[in-house]
């Protein structure tokens, strides 16, 4: 029996990516296409909201047609459009998803909104054809870290997150404090592979009531102090050290916690996912603790870690086979919780 | 010739379909939801009761901006998205004109005030005679002072619309020297068929853009963006 093919319009534009993408049953990735802002956002040392909206209004037609094209197909072979309705800004989402329903509107095809963080953990499902329900996902971004068990599609228990910060914001504070700049992860893990990663020892921050949580804010103070205290002294501050020990310290703490889920519900299959999971450091370590326990690793390619449509493609393709179908009010949810519909 | 147009610069959230001499319908909430919430279930509304075949029309338009940041993107991906869908064009009518033709033959000289915050206003200044509306200062963002000087320069009659009414009522009664009128309920705010009324005009003087092509006109640069160039300014004044 030949399975019927679902071609799904997916478009993302929750913070400074504006992406579009044709997905085929979820995980055949027929054109991804992401038009990045970052180069903009670095004048101002971080995502300014107004500024990406207004890019997003900008490029957002141009990057839908590329990705119609590059698959080859027009809006009239498509099943259905996927958007992001949150979390993320809202100012941005709103383009997306005004766009979104529009298009559907206009050619009567079924709506799905998307979670963001689902799409972030369904990128997974993309290169790696074998992955499939119940998993363990650790989704570590610059606005987002979450430990989340997986138990089916489109079923996520949430067992851990950041109390405060989210790991990709600890990096691009701590790039800004010793002087890397913005973005902070790819800058701090360039930096780190100069310098000693046990040469300080940041603390590893634990949160007492919650197994699986996380907190960086502390660890960001640390680093602070510990660069105050060497200006006070006189004591040289290599930079390659601080970041190689910070990185350290953020990625112990992440295994840490992962393993420890791991152990407790027998998970057999781990996934990263997020800004942050293209971290070579943190793919190898993960990898490592992963190989000792006997647990399969998954990971996606850094294009697909990064913001993209072809992951809203992925998460929507589940839902719309679920049968998840959104009406032409369908807002945008800044503050949207994961499993909540 | 048939045309869809969108405005959701204000708070006011309007769609109107016109062909040729005809307002087929036009529908118009000032209600606190979001913009995102009804500009397209109204477009619908207004579709299924006149049975419109979207691929009939031959071009949106949209209240292009100056408005509300947001509320003028919803628009845009809106319109951009349908003309993307429907392989149409876009009509970029500007806000301010659009609000003003609502007041069309208006012995008066009409001036439309949107509240911009800040202490200004999105504002412009018009004419109507027998030949249409005439455009005396183009839409712009101004300190309600500096129009009320322009308006009291002309020593004509004025007569003010808009959402910023409200706001400037109490300097326009203190500074306004020449005599005044303000707008009725029924054509104070945006209407959607004022914009397609324009948009029918512009059409025909092929007026029109791609939706690819189309963004709002914002009139404004973005407060981080206006924060930078001023302390560029400051930087480059300082002496070294």
């Amino acid at each position: 029996m030949s399975e019927q093919e679902v071609k799904i319009l997916a478009i993302e534009s929750s913070c400074d990516e504006t992406a579009a993408a044709v997905v085929v049953n979820g995980r055949d990735v027929r054109s991804n296409v992401i038009s990045s802002q970052i180069a903009l956002h670095t004048l101002y040392g971080g995502v300014v909201p107004e500024i990406a909206s207004r890019k997003h209004i900008e490029k957002i037609n141009q990057v839908i047609a590329q990705a119609l094209n590059d698959a080859g197909e027009t809006l009239d072979t498509i099943d259905a459009i996927a958007v992001t309705y949150g979390p993320g800004l809202v100012g941005a989402l709103l383009v997306g998803v005004a766009e979104a329903k529009a298009i559907a509107y206009a050619k009567n095809l079924p709506l799905i909104g998307v979670h963001h963080i689902e799409g972030h953990i369904s990128a997974n499902y993309i290169e790696n054809k074998d992955l499939e329900p119940p998993f363990l996902c650790l989704v570590v971004s610059g606005g987002h870290t979450h430990l989340v068990r997986v138990k089916d599609y489109g079923v996520y228990e949430i067992l851990g997150r950041t109390r405060d910060d989210a790991a990709g914001e600890a990096f691009d504070k701590v790039a800004r404090a010793i002087g890397l700049g913005y973005p902070g992860g790819p800058k701090i893990e360039k930096v780190s592979h100069e310098g000693n990663p046990h040469a300080i020892q940041f603390p590893k921050p634990k949160v007492a009531d919650g197994p699986y949580d996380f907190s960086f804010s502390g660890l960001k103070s640390a680093v602070l102090n510990y660069l105050n205290s060497c200006q006070m002294k006189g004591e040289e501050i290599v930079q390659a050290d601080v970041a190689a020990s910070f990185q350290n310290s953020v990625i112990e703490v992440l295994v840490a916690n992962a393993m420890r889920a791991i152990d407790e519900y027998g998970m057999e299959r781990f996934a990263i996912a997020g800004g942050v999971a293209s971290n070579q450091t943190l793919r190898g370590a993960m990898e490592e603790a992963c190989r000792q326990k006997g647990v399969k690793f998954y990971h996606p390619s850094p294009i697909l870690c990064t913001d993209n449509a072809a992951m809203i493609g992925a998460a929507g393709y589940y839902d719309y086979m679920a049968g998840k179908r959104d009406g032409l009010d369908l807002n945008a949810v800044p503050n949207l919780k994961l499993g909540e519909r | 010739m048939k045309i869809l147009a969108l405005d959701s610069s204000g708070l006011v959230a309007g769609v109107a379909v016109v062909e040729d001499d005809n307002l087929l319908g036009e529908y118009t909430v000032n209600y606190k939801k979001t913009h995102s919430q009804t500009l397209l279930p109204m477009l619908d509304v207004v579709a299924k009761m006149i049975e419109l075949d979207l691929n009939t029309i031959d071009a949106i338009a949209i209240a292009a901006g100056p408005g509300s940041f947001t509320g003028l993107r919803i628009g845009s991906a809106t319109a951009k998205g349908l003309g993307l869908a429907l392989d149409k064009p876009l009509i970029e009518v500007p806000t301010v004109d659009g609000l003003a033709y609502n007041l069309y033959g208006n012995q008066n000289l009409v001036c439309p005030l949107m509240d911009a915050r800040r202490n200004q206003t999105y504002t412009g200044l018009y004419q109507f005679d027998e030949n249409g509306m005439h455009t005396l200062i183009p839409q712009c963002v101004v300190g309600i002072d500096e129009m009320i000087g322009q308006i009291n320069d002309r020593n004509l009659a004025v007569t003010f619309l808009g959402d910023g009414v409200p706001v400037f009522k109490t300097y326009i009664e203190e500074n306004c020297k020449v005599k005044f009128a303000f707008a009725p309920v029924h054509m104070n705010k945006q209407r959607a068929g004022a914009v397609a009324a324009l948009a029918l005009q512009y059409y025909k003087q092929g007026k029109t853009v791609t939706a690819q092509e189309h963004q709002p006109e914002y009139l404004r640069m973005s407060q981080a963006e206006r924060e930078r160039a001023e302390q560029e300014k400051k930087a480059a004044g300082e002496p070294k």
